[in-house]
């Protein structure tokens, strides 16, 4: 489980996160959502330790990740996995040797198992016999499952996806997002999802927490999101013409 | 500004040097580094080195025009400017441009694509993962080209100086071996590991807190190449100050 407990961020003048308290259950895809600016990367970032709260505290299983020294922080973040928007492939490693390199640098795990556990995990995300290709030769949406595949080698307790299905068509998309879910629930992993796409929201929001202004302002579930009188979330839900049609009927 | 970006480099370099989590990794990134920064720059640094030696040469003569100074003088000069400055500093200039930028560029694309964010999230020590090799292979590489180079700019020196006529091949293997003092090859191997740490850890800096897009990668790039020439011309200064 992780806990988010009351977390400011300020980028000089600009306050992004003010005040931000959340807790994320394993086995539950939790998706953070809201318009562009609303600062749902920036509490991701902070979750993870790219960036450094002003204030404010996250724990994972009930460890202080905000106040650790850096060997600490390098234990934690053994166990944390994460899914990049444009999934930041090592360029000059081919997919086999993307999803080795976890296990390279942290286990001592024979050649023969580390290529058994890479064959699975590609297995798994239905890339099976693609261990030679290189980051240049994947489409998008096989890039996204081979990052998926890497953050999953090393069989993280703690899964994080920053917008998963950006630039995929529509049909990627919604593998990916069955995908997350599937691995969630299958290894009761604790998973974050920054997103804001209204499809995944109605298909994997088993728990949503809605960002305006750097606040939470609403969080619920996708059973919930449409019939709530939040007007800021419904601009939200209901921006285009497509969404509101579908959802109000 | 420059105290902040000093201290912010630093900092940098003593996370470079923090234990690496594997070190037969480390190892094999350490050679494949060698390779690129040494035998990727060998055909540069020959060229320009033979024709540094040939025109050192030939403009020595040019200017001995008096009948009272032996002309094999003309094998000593080229001896010492090439060790002391021409090799090891005009190699580390180029190097700068050409090794430099590249390692600016390779690290600025990775931070722009997220790649260094993703070593940290895996509890990788990124900066030792990413400059510790290029470090190790441009500390041992260049003080080798650099060798290769002052052997190629004699070796053009002696060609010019015979081929043009303005020094005889025994005159010129008089001067060369005339006088010779060894410290001036040491003086030439300090040279060559500074400007090599200054080229792989000013470029590594440059490309490491690289923010933004493309745009923000060349321009990384670029001030990788004039930062690193600048600092190498000072330092060149410096040590020729104290060690001469």
């Amino acid at each position: 489980m992780i806990e988010v407990k009351d977390i400011h961020k300020s980028f000089g003048e600009n306050n992004v996160l003010n005040g931000i308290s959340a807790d994320f259950k394993p086995g539950v895809t939790t998706l953070i959502i809201g318009g562009s600016g609303s600062g749902k990367t920036t509490l991701m970032k902070n979750m993870v330790g790219l960036h450094e709260p002003n204030n404010g505290k996250v724990l994972y299983d009930g460890r202080d990740f905000t106040n650790m020294d850096t060997n600490e922080r390098i234990e934690i973040r053994k166990e944390i996995g994460m899914l990049f928007q444009g999934s930041a492939l090592f360029d000059s490693m081919n997919v086999e040797k993307n999803i080795r390199f976890p296990l390279d640098m942290f286990t001592s795990q024979s050649k023969a198992e580390k290529l058994e556990r890479v064959n699975f995990v590609l297995e798994r995300v239905n890339l099976a016999g693609k261990n030679k290709l290189y980051p240049a030769e994947l489409s998008g949406g096989m890039m996204k499952r081979v990052g998926i595949a890497r953050a999953i080698a090393m069989r993280p307790k703690y899964l994080f996806c920053d917008e998963p299905n950006s630039g995929l068509d529509p049909k990627s998309a919604i593998m990916i997002d069955e995908l997350v879910q599937e691995i969630t629930a299958e290894y009761d992993i604790t998973t974050v999802v920054v997103t804001h796409d209204m499809n995944s929201v109605m298909s994997i929001g088993e728990h949503i927490i809605f960002l305006h202004q750097g606040k939470k302002w609403w969080e619920g579930s996708y059973k919930e999101i449409t019939k709530t009188d939040n007007k800021e979330l419904n601009e939200f839900v209901f921006a285009t013409q497509l969404m509101e049609t579908l959802l109000k009927k | 500004m420059i105290f902040y970006h000093f201290g912010k480099y630093i900092l940098l370099i003593k996370a470079v040097f923090r234990r690496p989590e594997k070190f037969s990794i480390y190892k094999n990134e350490i050679f494949r580094e060698m390779v690129d920064i040494g035998l990727g720059s060998l055909g540069i640094i020959s060229i320009i080195s033979v024709f540094i030696g040939a025109v050192t040469t030939v403009q020595t003569a040019f200017q001995l025009t008096s009948d009272l100074i032996p002309k094999s003088i003309i094998g000593g000069i080229t001896r010492d400017s090439t060790i002391l400055e021409l090799s090891p500093t005009i190699c580390s200039l180029v190097l700068a441009g050409k090794v430099g930028s590249s390692i600016a560029s390779q690290i600025g694309t990775m931070r722009v694509t997220e790649q260094i964010d993703a070593l940290e999230i895996m509890g990788i020590n990124a900066p030792g993962y990413l400059i510790l090799p290029k470090l190790l292979g441009g500390v041992i590489m260049i003080p080798m080209l650099v060798i290769v180079a002052i052997a190629l700019s004699i070796t053009g020196g002696y060609l010019a100086g015979v081929a043009s006529g303005a020094v005889s091949a025994a005159e010129f293997i008089l001067g060369l071996t005339t006088g010779f003092v060894p410290f001036t090859l040491v003086v030439a191997m300090v040279k060559a590991v500074i400007f090599a740490f200054i080229i792989t850890t000013v470029s590594a800096y440059q490309g490491y807190y690289t923010s933004g897009g493309a745009i923000s990668v060349g321009q990384s790039s670029t001030k990788a190449v004039v930062i690193s020439c600048i600092a190498i011309l000072i330092s060149d200064y410096i040590i020729a100050q104290l060690l001469l």
